[in-house]
């Protein structure tokens, strides 16, 4: 637990019966009965974090002696100096905002140090970075007002595993001569930190990812209003009148915030400043692709993607119609409701009847149903009718989003609505690059 | 009673024997066969039928003693007659032998009246021709979850210790859960190839309320797929060996330790099969198997929390192929379950999961059959225009016909692994009456009739199926000598001694087969295998001639009684009882004198009893309340025949009937070792109120009762008892329970807390028990208790001698 002293004590927006839990030791859950239990306490097993992740505190002390390096001017106006960075580093991906100002002034440009300059140059004049890093221009937001700067919001990403290169460049870049404050969340905000300061001689401030999810998610809905970043599915049992259309999301409490990232994280979030994990799963974006990986030998989200969209799941799994001809009047299961994920391949000659695509396909809606119906109990028991998906499991992932859509909407029967986030992945960061400018 | 105990050369434990029965000792009674039903799953067929068998019942009738009586006639005689009993049989074995075992039952199949078979399962349509072929009955399906649930709610009314909670690192595995006297509501959990989640609310209301489709049928499907493994019990198999964290990325493969705010260590898994993305080595398949067990196992488990919490359930029942007794996935689940609720909601199986579909289809097809009569033969012929409705009986398990539960883990024992694959049995009796709740019980939900448990409880264990073991040639000896006038009752009782023996050595490896292993259990056992060879009543005339006898000094000893001072009588009263249940041939200690020597007296006895103050010793409490008003009415379970019933216990209701107490006498249905029955003990005590006026009027005015405690064991489970009984408790308004003997007081009901007055009064006949409980033998154990808050009033004068 010594790693997290940085972030320990200032959860103030965890229900004060998971804080509880949270400063207890590790004993196996099995034997921490206690007399209090209230439908929050449900962590999951899997913890599920990952991705994402935004807006958290940190403690004062720790602001002090982090900011005493930040240059005069900078100060002079109540805001750190650039760059401002925001990053999150989840079990699988690495994301990072970067706020790129538009509104320098001739006198700043002379200012400006060089290793500064040229990090702007490299981040904005590119969409990729090395082999992996990504620039994701189409959520770029322009024109962006944050502590009095306008600027553009930049969002890249590139997988967990190439951190060791990332740490070179920004060493080679001499991001350390600029006395920043790299705001980072992520569990590998914690794993890395020492990585950080050796590699790079950089100084993480480390910050809660669930506070920075949070964060993150609410102030890219206030601030971002055209276009809304907040979108769900119109008539999504109907699979030919089924179309994406943007959602206003005023008053957003209380909302489910379903964060799929490796795994699953599940919130119930009552206001800015208060909400609670409430359970997670451990079948996430990271079983999916594992799987996939296992599975077909591919080697990439994307290409898991793809082969999932040409598949077939039906033949892969087995339907309540493959055991009782029709639907199950009796419990009034229709006969298309997946009764056994995988329930085909059981039986040899089904295992080589079908294609790797089928098999993507099979695992894409297992797993996509699966969190679905976690979130829609959780739902119920939380007494919650609006939820929210996020996470980098549904980048570019059109078919997950429709069908938790449908999920949400079918076996509610109409209760529940599913929203979406154009920022997906993102909100983690953004919640750390807020924590920079408005420590909380 | 106590384990019987002759002493006999150690028989040798031969564990190489094939434990693969030959049909006809499967299929059994299939002459009479009459009513079936069938659950065809993915491997197993369970296979259910009723029949209706005749055994030996051991029968006493009074002589006409009007005629003249000479000296040395018996009170009663005993005859050996006929009677008819009624069945449920359950069979399982896998789907290759289905068409064996349809020959075999059409074969079989001669008195049936029989048309219908009612089916179930996944497999019942694929089978149905060949069943209509083959049995020329006609196969009627039934809804799987139907029956599901009935099956389920009848063996956790009927069953004692059918659910338990699974430890896997507990000193026993398998921790027993009492018998609720309501069993509803509660969540069942059905994992099949997908999972079914199922609100039970009563007999006939029940709801799916929800379910995943991930299931066993992706444990299977899936692994097939990723390690190449066909078989389901290989995939546990391998799972069992393999290292999940090799393929999940963990909490601390992401934060380099635990979470520490939200309280998620290290170790738990943030994303199942999150390390295959990455990981350039290849995944072995143990670790994949381990890896995609877990994931399915939490899953399960935490939309069964979700589901338990919105329904407000705390009772949840798992089941299904998945489950089946594998340990390995009673350990996941029971991980989630505990994990995700922090231990407020327990995971429960069942004994008999694997049969409760076929159970339920069977039930559904006798409640419709109105043609399917109960035999009767105890005068209840009046029920036999109605209905065959099971649920109006109560079932007991007969532990001599069915094979119990068995572990199926990966590293089981040879006499396990040569079962596995084989046949597996259930038996239920139907029982006379119907049982239920003593209804003075303090707390019906906590009672648990047995004092220790020798599944937990090792050295015990040892000791007690040693015991056993020991006495078995007694047994075998006894059995033969109760039948001179049958030549084949040499072979029957080495039958017995067989089966008896193998039941031994069974419990001994699996000491949870039947429930929590018990002192009751074995002696219940032993009377279940001995009547499975015809042996009734062992001791029908070794009770008969210890009633005569003691019979001939009932008068000399009221007499000598009523010589005594109030308060010496009290005394003599209680040694005298206490003395009489010295003369006990379930005890070994005891059986060894009285062989050797029959005139060891009444008064020997007193004279060998311990010294007050004896080992629990509160007649000093009892004396003081006997100077207090009388009880309205006192229970009295009795124990054994000849000196213990009549010097003992006669006296001592005299005494309470002269105070003005009634007294109600309950004695076992059946006989049990020496035990009195109510048979025997009406005949008894006919004879005693020709010849002692108290009791003649006591008996007259209905002040002086007699019933069936419905049971036929040494012990006593007052949690099943004859449901007259509990009437007669009530109306009476009983305020006081006496509770005689080592095996109702001792090994069974030492701790049962009552909400009147109790009495236990017991002598320790066993020295390896006597040192267990700080004494030595023939200690005495009396045990008055008053539940706490109970008053009664302070007596204002001492009465005088009330004869």
């Amino acid at each position: 637990m010594e790693q997290l002293n940085g972030c320990q004590g200032k959860r103030k927006s965890v229900d004060m019966e998971n804080e509880d839990e949270a400063v207890q030791p590790a004993v196996p859950p099995a034997l921490q009965s206690g007399p209090k239990h209230e439908r929050s306490n449900c962590n999951s097993t899997s913890g599920n974090m990952e991705t994402s992740t935004a807006g958290g505190s940190v403690s004062d002390e720790r602001r002090t002696s982090s900011s005493c390096r930040q240059r005069i001017d900078s100060l002079r106006k109540n805001r750190p100096p650039f760059p401002w960075f925001g990053m999150d580093i989840g079990g699988t991906l690495v994301k990072l905002v970067y706020f790129e100002p538009k509104d320098i002034t001739a006198e700043e440009e002379q200012e400006e140090v060089e290793n500064l300059k040229s990090i702007r140059r490299y981040l904005t004049s590119n969409i990729a970075y090395g082999q992996t890093g990504i620039r994701d221009v189409h959520l770029e937001l322009k024109d962006l007002t944050l502590c009095g700067r306008t600027g553009n919001l930049h969002f890249i990403r590139f997988p967990t595993q190439d951190l060791p290169v990332f740490l070179q460049m920004v060493r080679n870049k001499h991001f350390s001569s600029l006395h920043t404050t790299l705001c980072a969340t992520g569990g590998g905000a914690f794993k890395f930190e020492l990585d950080f300061r050796q590699m790079a001689d950089l100084q993480l401030l480390k910050l809660d990812e669930l506070d920075c999810l949070v964060r993150g998610v609410l102030y890219i809905d206030s601030a971002v209003s055209s276009p809304s970043g907040c979108y769900y599915y119109e008539n999504p049992t109907d699979p030919e009148r089924c179309v994406q259309k943007p959602f206003l999301l005023e008053n957003p409490y209380p909302l489910l915030l379903v964060n799929i990232g490796s795994g699953v994280s599940i919130l119930a979030v009552y206001s800015q400043n208060n909400y609670k994990r409430v359970t997670g799963t451990s079948l996430g974006g990271g079983t999916f692709l594992g799987l996939c990986c296992l599975l077909t030998g591919c080697s990439s989200f994307e290409e898991a993607l793809e082969m999932a969209s040409q598949g077939e799941s039906t033949r892969v799994d087995k339907l309540v119609r493959d055991i009782y001809g029709g639907d199950y009047e009796r419990f009034g299961l229709p006969g298309w409701t997946v009764a056994s994920s995988f329930g085909n391949m059981m039986c040899k000659e089904k295992r080589e009847s079908i294609s790797k695509e089928d098999l993507a396909r099979a695992t894409l809606v297992s797993i996509t149903n699966n969190i679905g119906s976690i979130t829609r109990m959780v739902a119920l028991n939380e007494n919650i009718e609006r939820v929210v998906f996020v996470g980098n499991f549904l980048r570019v992932n059109t078919l997950s989003m429709k069908l938790l859509a449908y999920a949400m909407d079918y076996w509610s029967k109409g209760q529940l609505k599913a929203l979406f986030l154009r920022h997906e992945g993102y909100f983690g960061a953004v919640g750390a690059l807020l924590e920079l400018l408005n420590p909380s | 009673m106590a384990a019987e105990c002759q002493r006999v050369d150690r028989s040798s434990h031969s564990m190489d024997k094939s434990i693969t029965l030959p049909p006809d000792e499967i299929f059994r009674n299939l002459e009479n066969a009459k009513r079936f039903a069938i659950d065809i799953g993915g491997s197993l067929t369970k296979l259910a039928y009723y029949s209706t068998f005749q055994h030996k019942v051991a029968k006493v009738r009074s002589f006409d003693h009007t005629a003249k009586e000479s000296e040395g006639d018996p009170l009663y005689e005993i005859s050996m007659q006929e009677e008819v009993s009624a069945r449920l049989h359950f069979i399982k074995f896998e789907n290759a032998y289905i068409e064996t075992c349809l020959d075999f039952i059409k074969d079989h199949l001669v008195n049936t009246d029989t048309k219908v078979i009612k089916a179930t399962g996944g497999g019942a349509h694929k089978f149905k021709d060949l069943i209509e072929k083959k049995l020329k009955l006609r196969v009627d399906k039934e809804d799987e979850m139907t029956c599901l649930i009935k099956g389920c709610n009848f063996v956790l009314r009927n069953i004692p210790h059918e659910a338990f909670v699974y430890a896997k690192h507990a000193d026993s595995e398998f921790r027993f859960q009492n018998t609720q006297p309501d069993i509803f509501p509660y969540l069942l959990i059905n994992i099949g190839s997908g999972v079914s989640i199922v609100k039970v609310e009563s007999e006939d209301k029940f709801e799916r309320v929800g379910g995943s489709s991930i299931g066993g049928g992706t444990f299977w499907g899936l692994g097939a797929l990723l390690t190449k493994t066909k078989r389901f019990d290989e995939l546990l198999q391998l799972a069992s060996k393999g290292q999940h964290t090799s393929v999940d990325m963990l909490v601390k493969d992401i934060y380099g330790g635990s979470y520490g705010s939200l309280g998620l260590t290290g170790d738990l898994i943030a994303s199942s099969f999150g390390k295959c993305a990455t990981a350039d080595k290849e995944s072995s398949k143990e670790d994949m198997a381990k890896s995609l067990l877990h994931m399915i196992s939490n899953d399960i488990g935490q939309l069964a929390c979700l589901y338990a919490r919105l329904h407000n359930l705390t009772r949840v029942y798992f089941g299904g192929f998945f489950i089946r007794g594998h340990p390995v996935t009673m350990h996941t689940i029971t991980y989630s379950i505990n994990f995700f609720t922090k231990g407020e909601v327990q995971a429960l199986f069942l004994r008999h999961e694997g049969y409760l579909g076929t159970i339920g289809a069977f039930l559904k097809g006798a409640e419709e059959d109105t043609s399917l009569m109960p035999p009767h033969t105890l005068g209840t012929t009046a029920l036999s225009h109605i209905r065959f409705d099971p649920n109006q009986y109560s079932w007991g398990e007969n532990y001599a016909g069915s094979s119990g539960l068995m572990s199926v883990s990966p590293d089981l024992n040879p006499m396990q692994r040569a079962r596995s694959g084989t046949f597996d049995m259930l038996e239920m009796d139907r029982l006379e009456r119907q049982l239920v709740n003593l209804p003075l019980l303090q707390d019906p939900s906590s009672y648990v009739p047995d004092t220790v448990d020798l599944s937990e409880d090792a050295l015990a264990r040892e000791y007690w199926l040693y015991c056993f073991e020991e006495a078995l040639d007694g047994v075998v000896k006894r059995a033969v000598a109760s039948q001179p006038d049958l030549p084949e009752a040499v072979e029957r009782a080495e039958k017995f001694r067989q089966k008896y023996r193998h039941k031994l050595q069974t419990l001994r490896h699996q000491p949870f087969a039947y429930g929590s292993l018990t002192v009751r259990s074995l002696l219940d056992t032993r009377e279940h295998c001995l009547n499975e060879f015809n042996f009734p009543d062992p001791y029908s005339k070794i009770k008969q001639r210890e009633n005569d006898m003691a019979l001939r000094y009932f008068q000399k000893a009221v007499k000598s009684l009523e010589l005594l001072s109030w308060e010496q009588r009290q005394f003599a009263l209680v040694k005298g009882l206490l003395a009489g249940n010295v003369f006990d041939w379930g005890a070994k200690a005891v059986s060894d004198v009285l062989e050797s020597d029959p005139e060891f007296g009444f008064e020997q006895a007193k004279r060998q009893l311990e010294e007050r103050p004896w080992l629990v010793d509160s007649y000093d409490q009892w004396l003081e309340r006997l100077k207090g008003p009388p009880h309205k009415c006192a229970l009295f379970f009795v124990d054994n025949s000849g000196i213990d019933i009549i010097l003992g216990v006669f006296p001592f209701i005299r005494e309470l009937l002269c105070r003005g107490t009634e007294v109600v006498l309950a004695s076992n249905s059946s006989p049990a070792l020496n035990d009195v029955t109510n048979s025997e003990l009406q005949i008894l005590t006919q004879r005693i109120a020709e010849m002692d006026l108290v009791i003649q009027s006591a008996v007259k005015e209905d002040r002086l009762t007699l019933v069936q405690s419905g049971s036929s064991s040494p012990c006593l489970d007052l949690s099943r008892l004859d449901k007259v009984l509990a009437g007669v408790v009530r109306e009476r308004h009983t305020d006081l329970v006496i509770i005689e003997g080592m095996g109702r007081a001792i090994h069974t009901n030492y701790y049962a807390m009552l909400s009147c007055e109790s009495l236990k009064m017991a002598v320790i006949k066993n020295s390896w028990l006597a040192d267990r409980l700080g004494g030595k033998l023939f200690s005495v154990v009396f045990k008055y208790e008053v539940p706490l808050g109970h008053k009664h009033t302070t007596p204002d004068h001492v009465p005088g001698t009330t004869s």
